[in-house]
């Protein structure tokens, strides 16, 4: 008896659209956001992430439509992230059927956010997503606003405040990688998992099976999360677990 | 006068429980799920879910405050009761979470902490237990169906040590050996969330909303 390790599939949603860029530009279609999750959820996926990167208010009131309709018919942990600033966002997300939220610039401009999120709702609901670069050898910085601001700050301690200060888990991923397909960064994969105590999901990179077997056993994540593949029907859900499991990872196979 | 059997999903102010409903609903369309927190519709119900999420200091605090842990005394006499996470957790005498709090003692047995230091085989295993883990079932007619060591989805950092092994009804290892489920009579919780573990979930929901409390 062990514990799985989880295949996430990714769904990037702009005004209730599921969408999918290389390196956060060149936006293309991948469909309707209910009807992906309930495919991915019969493949057999563990849980499913939405990123909300709607610019606008109404298309917020979108997404929270859109949460609730996949939770009366999916019935796996949903993560949603993108324009989680306040408490009452968070509130929002898990009325509308939300399990967990991910948190990415309102972190870094408040740190506290994320300890009173987690001291309100609880840890278990509560992701930090961190979007690093890498600017040196062995040294990865943190960048906002879609990858194009620096912060000075270095990712891998960012992670471990981060877990102090109430963290659940952390969505790290490379801002160098994302939409390329050349795999994960396993370098910042690595020194994020030995850093922190809390699950880590290696995102941005894939492009095929092998780099999700990579993040497991080199990066040393206990999630790997991938969106195109999935999306454009490269791969199915179900095919990635299989692999996975082939190379002797716990999966969840169903 | 409606036929249909409702079943109650105590809403005590802690977190959202849409999924909960939503499950047992899909589960078994033909009964009537309502969330509440009113003590009389939950007397009234058919099968009754106590769920939990959160810190178990503040879980009790809100259970006492609001007569749950009356109408919970009551129901577990007579009627199909089904605790999830928290939930189960706070049907143990006591849990050491928050510094020590003391639960509503319908399972002898005790909540602890997993550790900073959990360690399996050399590796060190992250807190919370999050994720699919496999749970190796006991004799109970809510595994009906459900092949056992399936695999159902778990998030916690503190787990259930029965002190009466007759009451376990599901194991689970997670650097320790603890209850994935205890049973006794016509109550049944489950540390894991069936209402999140898709298709294994769903049977379960359905097989306590068609039992009659007989183990």
């Amino acid at each position: 008896m062990a514990l799985a390790k989880r295949i996430i599939p990714c769904l990037d949603v702009d005004k209730g659209r599921v969408v999918k860029g290389v390196n956060f530009v060149g936006i293309r279609d991948a469909g309707d956001p209910v009807e992906i999750a309930k495919r991915y959820n019969d493949q057999g996926a563990d849980e499913i992430t939405f990123l909300d990167i709607t610019a606008s208010h109404e298309g917020r009131d979108t997404t929270v439509h859109m949460v609730e309709a996949i939770a009366e018919q999916v019935f796996i942990p949903l993560t949603v992230g993108g324009g989680i600033r306040e408490l009452a966002d968070i509130r929002n997300m898990l009325n509308a059927g939300a399990d967990k939220v991910s948190i990415n610039s309102a972190a870094v401009y408040n740190p506290d956010f994320v300890r009173e999120a987690s001291e309100k709702f609880g840890a278990q609901c509560i992701v930090v997503a961190i979007d690093a670069k890498q600017v040196g050898e062995g040294h990865w910085e943190i960048f906002t606003h879609g990858g194009r601001k620096p912060t000075g700050i270095n990712a891998v301690e960012w992670a471990a405040k981060m877990a102090d200060y109430g963290a659940g888990e952390i969505l790290l991923t490379s801002m160098d990688r994302d939409g390329v397909k050349s795999g994960f960064d396993l370098g910042v994969t690595r020194a994020v998992s030995d850093a922190v105590n809390i699950p880590v999901i290696a995102s941005g990179g894939v492009g095929n099976l092998d780099h999700l077997v990579d993040g497991v056993t080199q990066g040393k994540a206990d999630a790997v999360l991938a969106a195109s593949i999935f999306h454009f029907g490269e791969y199915t859900v179900q095919q990635a677990k299989q692999h996975m499991a082939d190379a002797g990872i716990e999966m969840r196979l169903v | 006068m409606s036929i249909s059997k409702t079943c109650a999903v105590i809403d005590y102010g802690m977190g959202n429980l849409h999924s909960a409903h939503g499950a047992l609903q899909a589960a078994s369309p033909d009964t009537d799920v309502i969330v509440t927190g009113d003590p009389e519709l939950i007397r009234k119900a058919d099968h009754v879910v106590l769920p939990g999420v959160g810190a178990i200091r503040d879980c009790m605090a809100e259970i006492r405050a609001q007569g749950i842990d009356q109408v919970v005394e009551e129901v577990r006499q007579e009627r199909p009761l089904l605790g999830i996470c928290v939930g189960m957790q706070a049907m143990m005498d006591r849990s050491e979470e928050n510094g020590g709090v003391d639960c509503l003692g319908v399972f002898p047995g005790e909540v602890r902490f997993f550790g900073n230091d959990l360690q399996v085989n050399g590796e060190s295993l992250k807190v919370p237990h999050m994720g699919w883990n496999q749970v190796r079932q006991g004799s109970h007619p809510l595994w009906d169906g459900i092949e056992d060591l399936s695999r159902f989805y778990f998030v916690h950092s503190y787990f259930v040590q029965a002190q009466k092994p007759h009451q376990v009804a599901a194991q689970c290892q997670y650097g320790v050996e603890f209850a994935a489920a205890v049973a006794e009579d016509n109550v049944f919780a489950v540390q894991f969330h069936p209402e999140k573990s898709h298709t294994a979930g769903l049977a379960l929901l359905k097989n306590f909303l068609a039992w009659d409390g007989q183990s």
